[in-house]
């Protein structure tokens, strides 16, 4: 009775207004999370479009317009173009890898089998733990003398000590070692994805399937693969965003380099950004990612939008 | 007799799956725990087999990290940012994740997916113009620009997953209690908010993991020693010049990762059915 009588106050009380009209009651719940977005994502984006049209630099803070003029330079750049190829190799190659990774990995943890949870436990840790820790851990495991790959590779007899590789030493190599890192980064996250996919499929589409003689690989790429598509896709957009605009792995393994060979454009907008202190072109280099991010959202919400039909 | 060998194929392989997984996940992490644990004289020679101890394991790195170097600080730090930024993740995001799940009518979902979207705009388009106005309110080089800026991802991510747990919740509960006199706002505060403690856990702990994995702005905003959190201070920190230090480098990446790897474990099926709940229904 005393808490009834409680509540009968809360009603009563003078802020009635406010408390008991959901429109209200809403936008006033919404308001600092919004404001906080607006203020900290949207401006920020307002005012690096700003930067990227005027001759703005650490050195020199002037306001001058200058219109796409450093957009046209930084086109102009061989370095920014080889970023762009290389951007869009690093982010497709590990996107590739990843998914093949996650497919076979949730195929694997499908399966009931003794150990399955500690398996799960383990695989969850590449995307788990902070993968700046996780790439200066890469980095040791390639380095130039002590690379613990080279000592399985030569004990397996496959390189001597003169050949074993220089894995982050040569441009290809290095390309494939960051490509390596970022997919061995996300396969966990694909498997979560295919996992949560493949378990909503209903059982009785796939005893029927079964019945009418639908083999295991028919079952997976004809009835599976089709209902899972769209998870999938949000999850490879979601991927797709945060490795294209990646700047961690490359900066902590190859700062780069050997000579530009794995730049992308997230490191060369830190680079001219803020190591430079030219604001102005790094945020120009910055905004060529803008256009990728915009299709990619744009997939996105078709996808999600489908989903609900 | 072909079935039997069949049956072993399939087993075989099926096996051989799961070490391979094993092996690929989890390596660089059994490479990172035995690094720390290794001598150097051990660790810089050659001719000694790298996957297990030649010498007896040792504590000199972790010493080393603790006496000679900021790791307790950087500890220290990465707990007060994390502290801050689920205190400030947590009062934003809990009434908009229940505002879009119950309160804001038909434009919820449109506004619901317009934050959610806003958790994909990445740091490195937005570090720039970030970095100018940290400086602009005096925050260059401060843990604090940290505070400020991390719940930009952290409030769209934890408002997406508490609207999906927060559909969740029978909508008669509420009901009921506005029936029996409450407000809106009470039977919000009164019934709502503890049936979704579990929830709000959930975000308390990924707020902070996701505090933990953060390493752009970290990057971008300070070059201060004490400053750094711990994720920057053991990446970028513990190398002296062209000399990288393994054995401290290692400990102090363990150190960091262990914690942010239970978590995970133990939050896993909750954070998909959080994703899932609000992505897919």
């Amino acid at each position: 009775m005393a808490a009834i009588a409680e509540k009968i106050g809360w009603r009563s009380s003078r802020f009635e207004f406010v408390f008991d009209r959901p429109r209200v009651l809403g936008s006033l719940f919404l308001t600092p999370a919004v404001l906080y977005v607006l203020v900290l994502v949207g401006l920020p984006f307002l005012l690096a479009v700003y930067y990227a049209l005027s001759a703005f630099t650490v050195y020199n803070p002037s306001h001058h317009f200058v219109g796409l003029r450093n957009f046209v330079e930084v086109v102009q750049s061989g370095i920014f173009r080889r970023a762009l190829l290389n951007t869009f190799i690093f982010t497709i190659g590990s996107q590739i890898l990843g998914l093949i990774l996650g497919k076979f990995g949730a195929l694997v943890l499908l399966r009931p089998f003794p150990g399955r949870k500690i398996l799960r436990a383990l695989i969850v840790l590449p995307w788990a733990v902070p993968i700046a820790l996780a790439t200066v851990a890469w980095e040791w495991m390639f380095d130039s003398l002590y690379s613990v790959i080279n000592w399985v590779l030569m004990a397996l007899g496959v390189v001597t000590r003169a050949s074993a590789p220089q894995w982050l030493g040569d441009p290809h190599l290095a390309m494939l070692c960051v490509i390596i890192v970022n997919a061995w980064r996300f396969f966990p996250f694909a498997i979560v994805i295919f996992l949560a996919g493949i378990t909503a499929v209903p059982q009785d589409v796939l005893d029927a399937a079964t019945v009418d003689g639908a083999g295991f690989w028919r079952r997976n790429y004809q009835i599976i693969l089709p209902i899972i598509a769209p998870i999938v896709v949000v999850g490879l957009i979601f991927g797709t965003v945060f490795t294209f605009t990646d700047l961690s792995v490359v900066y902590l393994l190859t700062m780069g380099g050997p000579v530009n060979a794995t730049q992308v454009l997230g490191n060369l907008g830190f680079q001219i950004g803020i190591l430079s202190g030219d604001v102005s072109h790094g945020a120009a280099v910055s905004l060529f990612m803008f256009p990728v991010l915009f299709v990619l959202v744009i997939l996105m919400l078709r996808f999600i939008r489908r989903r609900e039909i | 007799m072909p079935r039997i060998v069949n049956t072993a194929v399939e087993e075989g392989s099926f096996y051989a799956a799961v070490a391979f997984f094993v092996v690929l996940a989890a390596f660089p992490f059994y490479w990172m725990l035995i690094t720390a644990f290794k001598t150097n004289a051990d660790l810089y020679n050659v001719s000694n087999i790298p996957l297990w101890f030649s010498q007896a394991p040792t504590l000199d790195h972790f010493r080393y990290l603790f006496d000679q170097t900021l790791f307790a600080r950087w500890l220290l730090n990465s707990l007060i940012i994390g502290v801050c930024v689920v205190a400030i993740t947590l009062i934003t995001a809990i009434p908009a994740g229940y505002a879009l799940a119950r309160l804001a009518g038909r434009n919820a979902e449109t506004l619901g997916i317009g934050i959610f979207l806003t958790y994909l705009v990445p740091p490195t388009l937005l570090f720039l113009p970030l970095s100018r106005i940290i400086t602009m309110i005096g925050l260059q080089n401060s843990m604090w620009s940290l505070v400020v800026v991390y719940p930009t991802f952290t409030i769209p991510f934890c408002t997406w997953l508490l609207m999906g747990f927060f559909k969740a919740v029978p909508q008669e509960i509420e009901e009921a209690a506005i029936v029996d006199g409450c407000s809106l706002f009470g039977s919000f505060v009164k019934m709502v908010l503890p049936l979704s403690l579990p929830a709000i856990l959930t975000i308390v702990i990924f707020t902070f993991t996701l505090t933990l994995q953060e390493f752009v702005y970290a990057l971008t905003f300070i070059s201060a020693s004490a400053q750094k959190p711990i994720t920057l201070g053991v990446a970028t920190d513990l190398v002296r010049g062209d000399i990288y230090y393994w054995g401290e480098l290692m400990a102090g990446a363990l150190i960091a990762s262990v914690p942010v790897a239970i978590a995970y474990n133990l939050f896993l099926d909750r954070f998909i059915a959080g994703i899932t709940g609000g992505a897919v229904k």
